[in-house]
């Protein structure tokens, strides 16, 4: 990661956007596979569980960050588990308030938020070692890049498998739903074209750098 | 400093025990406490919701029904529900004119990917089961969810014999799932071709809870009758 230890980091742009592109926790670091394949079958799934874990990310890695000169290193695992673990019961309290169909549609992943790799790596990369403010908006970031991340593949898989897009249907009745799309394999599908389109980006813009340095060194010889 | 300050080895960190149960205390108390004021907030909030997912699909399956009434079977006896009985509940619906139109209740089986809960109408007139509603499943969608889509499938909800014996020890005919097209019987369950688990698991369900409660409701139906 960018940072080094112990350096304090100054609130920036990039402090949030960072975890939009460059660190997105899917499309780049591979982070929270679980929810990402398992819960995208509809776009409302895919937002819902994205904006469940912003909250315990940003929840969570304030609370951390907010102790961290108090947390003895012995016994920093226990403690964050505590913390991430009882944010994630008052998400999963207020998803059951807010409306039982969606809960069922997120069945088990809702708890299993509490083993998102993404939050716990958060916590022990970044907010332990962070003031709180730079951890509120880093972790605002990599939940609104693990959001849209979680969207692009939810979007993608309900118009294929369903032909409908939040629910309502956007083709005539002769439209034949592309069914494996909401199921399993459908995931690792379009996870797997999405990463391809994520990699071919970047390597254009790394090769589009390369030539500006290489320019660059030219015109410096050429003097 | 001095040459020798330099060569010492680096003072080993320690921790005093006292620091780690103090901050794991300090960090399950707040734990604790937001856990708890989160579950008092919510509760009433959840409670409701749940309380009107079963109304809702009351009245969808007994449409003439505008009012309801709880009450619970245990011990092969029915009473009004209330606080600290324990058992199966049945959610009676009554009409405009207070006569009883249908009882809901609930039913489960496990279906091709996991269990299916359903709440199902019974009519203690005709003696039959008058279509159900799917509480919670997690079928494959376009196979196995075609249990709540296949108009087909949905006919044989219409009036589905589930008719106690002469001695009220179960059904007179058992509830069963027939392949395709060669339904002949009232009783019988027109599976979907393709999803004949999914057909299985309701048509167990179904005669699983039947055999109990059909003849159970028939005893009590008096009880019932004056509920609202
Ligand atoms: C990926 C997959 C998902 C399936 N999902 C269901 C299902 O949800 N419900 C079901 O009854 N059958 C499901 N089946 C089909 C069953 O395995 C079985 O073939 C079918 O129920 C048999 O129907 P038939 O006797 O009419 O041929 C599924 C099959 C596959 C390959």
């Amino acid at each position: 990661m960018a940072e080094l230890p112990n350096r304090q980091e100054q609130v920036s742009l990039d402090t949030f956007l960072r975890g939009l592109w460059q660190e997105n926790p899917v499309f780049v670091m591979l982070l929270g596979m679980c929810p990402v394949l398992a819960v995208t079958n509809s776009a409302i799934n895919a937002l819902a569980m994205g904006l469940a874990s912003t909250f315990v990310l940003v929840a969570s890695n304030s609370l951390i960050s907010l102790l961290r000169n108090f947390i003895p290193k012995q016994v920093r695992i226990a403690t964050y588990i505590i913390i991430i673990a009882t944010f994630v019961t008052m998400v999963d309290y207020a998803i059951q308030a807010i409306s039982l169909e969606l809960y069922n549609a997120l069945g088990a992943f809702i708890q299993l938020i509490v083993v998102n790799c993404m939050i716990l790596g958060r916590a022990e990369a970044y907010a332990s070692k962070q003031r709180l403010w730079p951890t509120i908006i880093n972790g605002l970031g990599i939940g609104a890049g693990f959001t849209f991340a979680l969207l692009c593949l939810g979007v993608v898989r309900e118009i294929l498998g369903a032909g409908e897009l939040f629910g309502f249907a956007l083709f005539g009745d002769s439209f034949q739903p592309w069914v494996v799309m909401i199921l399993p394999p459908g995931g690792f599908f379009v996870l797997g074209a999405w990463l391809l389109i994520f990699a071919w980006f970047r390597q254009r813009r790394e090769q589009a750098q390369a030539r500006v340095e290489e320019q660059q060194q030219e015109t410096v010889y050429e003097r | 400093m001095s040459q020798a300050d330099n060569l010492a080895p680096p003072p080993v960190e320690t921790t005093p025990s006292f620091n780690m149960l103090r901050t794991l205390g300090l960090v399950a108390t707040i734990s604790g406490l937001l856990v708890v004021l989160s579950f008092r907030v919510t509760e009433p909030m959840i409670e409701q919701n749940k309380r009107e997912a079963i109304e809702r699909a009351l009245f969808r399956l007994v449409p003439d029904a505008v009012s309801r009434r709880d009450f619970i079977a245990s011990d092969n006896r029915i009473q009004p529900a209330g606080e600290g009985i324990d058992g199966e509940k049945l959610y009676a619906g009554y009409g405009q004119d207070g006569k009883l139109k249908g009882i809901a209740l609930e039913a489960a089986a496990p279906g091709y990917q996991d269990v299916i809960r359903i709440l199902y109408a019974y009519d203690p007139y005709c003696q039959c089961i008058r279509g159900f509603e799917v509480l919670k499943m997690a079928e494959t969608p376009g196979i196995g969810d075609k249990i709540i889509k296949d108009p087909a499938f949905l006919m044989n909800f219409e009036a589905l014999q589930a008719r106690p014996n002469a001695d009220g020890s179960g059904l007179e005919q058992a509830i069963v799932p027939v392949k395709h097209g060669t339904k002949t019987q009232p009783w019988q369950i027109d599976a979907i071709s393709g999803a004949t688990i999914s057909s299985n698991a309701i048509a167990r369900m179904l005669n699983d809870k039947s055999q109990l409660m059909s003849p159970l409701i028939q005893r009590n139906l008096a009880l019932l009758e004056n509920g609202a």
